[in-house]
């Protein structure tokens, strides 16, 4: 099967950052491929190389079997990008911005109205609308609609769900489920977790070097430790608790709870006491399933140190 | 073709429903041009004089008489102290203090040279010169008054004297208004072709709408020619509105073609509305374009010989003008409105606004990058 993307080694620096380095993998068509990484990894980038916003500084990157340094022109007829900032025309309602990018692509409305229908009959009743009065959710609803309006081959949406809410998220997330059937291949990036889940497959990312590729399933099997989850009124108390023994690997909240990896992959004899010296008596520890996100923290603690600490703070944001 | 129409038309849906621009459009012609038609003139009027008039004789009375029946003074003091002369001047109490020193009639009487002193405040170095040239123009009537007075008391019938007479070509009545007015109408749309449309570059990029743009197959000339467009009949209705009201409110001649002034207009909005795009392929902000386009466009216009004639610049300042687009509409426009000159009288500078127009679009197009 013809790969939708596929690129070798590209590499792109901003002055002394490395935004990524040697990034090499390839989307098949028709594909939900996500990328999952905090802020700063280098989604953007990435994008943008592959919507021909940008040009790599070294690395071959093929889009829709289209060069992306020598067959730009081409390949941008069949790109629909979603950026992830609002860049529709605010003062332009939500009719006459969608009227406007199918012009530009020397399409109209009426021709691929079918794609766009599920998404689109959300927000035509506001059609009249500036596109600027819209809440967030329409405004994502609007974006979708004007990358899809000429039928692209290529659907590229930059962190689409940021800053949406998340009943808002699930229902972006089926819109795109109902695109498969269009035959459309799909890239996306996010920095929540929760969504990979959704994808065929998921590429996490990570300071620019790509830590992982493959189905959301088998990133989860690639966990190599039990975890174990503990539960206590006082979550802040019981990770510093947790930290301060000597059998504890690693130790991170998750929600409601901490997901702990202990030496010997069991839950030590003495745990319950050593957290009550410490002042917790209401511990409750029991053997969990690894998700995508503890995976993205193993394999970010075998990168190196440095790269916790942002990754602690992505999760306390969550 | 359709790409362009559609991208103008997004333009023109744009600028009018922003509610502050769509009426500046408008409104800014008409007051730039009954503000600064009459208020930036060089016309003398009104010039305050104090006199110090030691001398009290019907010589001295005669001069401040002639002084005060001229349009161009006003007497606004006398005194005899020269200190409070000088402090009233010190005050911009007054302008110019003409000092009669004693003798002065007694001189005029024994047939002796009498002498006078004129102090003008010169901070302005272009109206002191203009009101020593008009005080000096009156004492020399005043003196040829007292000359032939003496020769017909004296008895000799006829003195040669040279009557020089004038007359000014294309502003009989030298007007300020008509000559300045050509030039408003320049600023006008100097600032019409340079602001709007690279803050309007700028705007999509700050915004983020040009990353939009450029995913699209939208060519580069495409999306140049629809921004300059818009802006171009903009500037055009523009002069449009700014010329009636001269008419209207100045009654300025018009002796050239209409057409042809527009003709220039138009080429000299390409040229302008290039550069300006060209420039805001460099600025990142509304406020970083802002800065360089205000810094060109005073430049542009104080060298383009709105105030100053142009040939009295330094060579360096005309080959300057060579490639500045604002000196050649300056040009055209007072040549075409009072001058009545035809297409054959301007074609040079037509020529060359037209390959500076070009130029400046190319760089503008050339610049404009797609891909970062």
């Amino acid at each position: 099967m013809q790969k939708a993307i596929d690129t070798s080694a590209i590499c792109k620096r901003f002055g002394n950052t490395t935004a990524l380095s040697n990034i090499s993998f390839s989307v098949n068509e028709s594909e939900v491929f996500g990328f999952i990484g905090p802020d700063g990894a280098g989604k953007t980038t990435l994008m943008r190389i592959i919507t021909t916003l940008m040009l790599p500084d070294s690395g071959d990157i093929n889009v829709l079997g289209k060069n992306c340094r020598t067959e730009f022109k081409e390949l941008r007829k069949e790109i629909g990008y979603m950026p992830g900032r609002f860049s529709l025309y605010q003062d332009l309602s939500v009719e006459e911005n969608l009227e406007f990018y199918a012009t530009v692509f020397g399409t109209s409305v009426k021709e691929n109205y079918d794609l766009i229908y599920d998404i689109y009959s959300h927000i035509e009743p506001f059609k009249k609308r500036l596109a600027g009065k819209l809440s967030g959710g329409m405004k994502q609803k609007l974006a979708l609609s004007c990358a899809l309006i000429h039928k692209p081959r290529l659907l590229v949406l930059d962190e689409p769900t940021t800053g949406v809410d998340a009943v808002s998220r699930s229902e972006f997330w089926d819109m795109l489920g109902k695109l498969r059937q269009y035959n459309i291949t799909i890239l996306v990036s996010t920095p929540y977790m929760d969504e990979a889940m959704r994808c065929d497959r998921v590429a996490l990312i990570q300071n620019g070097n790509l830590l992982a590729i493959d189905t959301p399933g088998e990133v989860r099997n690639g966990y190599g430790r039990k975890l174990f989850s503990v539960k206590s009124a006082d979550k802040y108390k019981l990770i510093i608790a947790l930290r301060s023994l000597n059998e504890t690997i690693t130790s991170f909240p998750f929600g409601e709870s901490v997901h702990v990896t202990f030496k010997n992959d069991r839950i030590p004899e003495n745990l319950n006491s050593l957290l009550q010296n410490q002042g917790i008596n209401d511990a409750l520890t029991e053997e969990t399933e690894a998700g995508i996100e503890d995976r993205f923290l193993e394999l970010m603690q075998t990168a190196g140190p440095s790269f916790v600490k942002t990754t602690e703070g992505k999760a306390a944001r969550q | 073709m359709r790409t362009i129409l559609y991208l103008i038309r997004k333009e023109f849906i744009q600028i009018f429903r922003n509610k502050f621009i769509s009426k500046a459009i408008f409104a800014v012609p008409i007051v730039q041009m009954l503000i600064l038609v009459p208020a930036v003139t060089f016309e003398l009027k009104n010039v305050d004089i104090v006199i110090i008039d030691k001398d009290l004789t019907p010589e001295s009375r005669g001069l401040i008489s002639k002084l005060a029946g001229s349009t161009f003074f006003r007497i606004s003091g006398k005194t005899w102290s020269e200190k409070e002369a000088e402090n009233l001047m010190l005050h911009n109490k007054c302008d110019i203090i003409l000092h009669i020193p004693d003798e002065f009639g007694m001189n005029i009487g024994n047939g002796k040279p009498a002498v006078l002193q004129a102090g003008i405040d010169a901070i302005n170095s272009s109206s002191a010169q203009l009101s020593w040239a008009y005080i000096n123009g009156i004492i020399r009537d005043y003196n040829s008054d007292i000359t032939i007075d003496n020769i017909s008391t004296s008895g000799v019938s006829s003195f040669p004297i040279i009557d020089i007479t004038n007359r000014y070509w294309y502003n009989e009545e030298l007007n300020y208004k008509y000559y300045m007015l050509p030039g408003i109408l320049v600023i006008l749309v100097t600032a019409i072709g340079f602001l709007l449309a690279g803050l309007n570059m700028v705007r999509e990029k700050e915004i983020g709408t040009i990353e939009q743009i450029n995913v699209t197959p939208v060519r580069k000339h495409q999306f140049i020619i629809a921004k300059m467009v818009p802006f171009l009949l903009i500037g055009l209705i523009d002069l449009g509105v700014g010329l009636s009201i001269g008419k209207l409110a100045f009654n300025i001649p018009f002796e050239g073609s209409i057409l042809l002034m527009f003709l220039g207009a138009a080429i000299f909005l390409i040229a302008v509305l290039g550069l300006a795009l060209f420039l805001s392929t460099f600025s990142g902000s509304q406020q970083q374009y802002m800065f360089v386009a205000f810094f060109c466009m005073i430049i542009f216009i104080l060298m383009s010989g709105i105030f100053t004639p142009y040939e009295s610049m330094p060579q360096w300042a005309q080959d300057f003008n060579l490639i500045n687009p604002v000196a050649y509409l300056m040009r055209i426009n007072r040549m075409v409105m009072l001058k009545g000159s035809s297409m054959n009288d301007i074609s040079g500078e037509l020529i060359s606004l037209g390959v500076i127009a070009v130029c400046f679009s190319t760089f503008a197009v050339r610049r404009y990058r797609k891909t970062a």
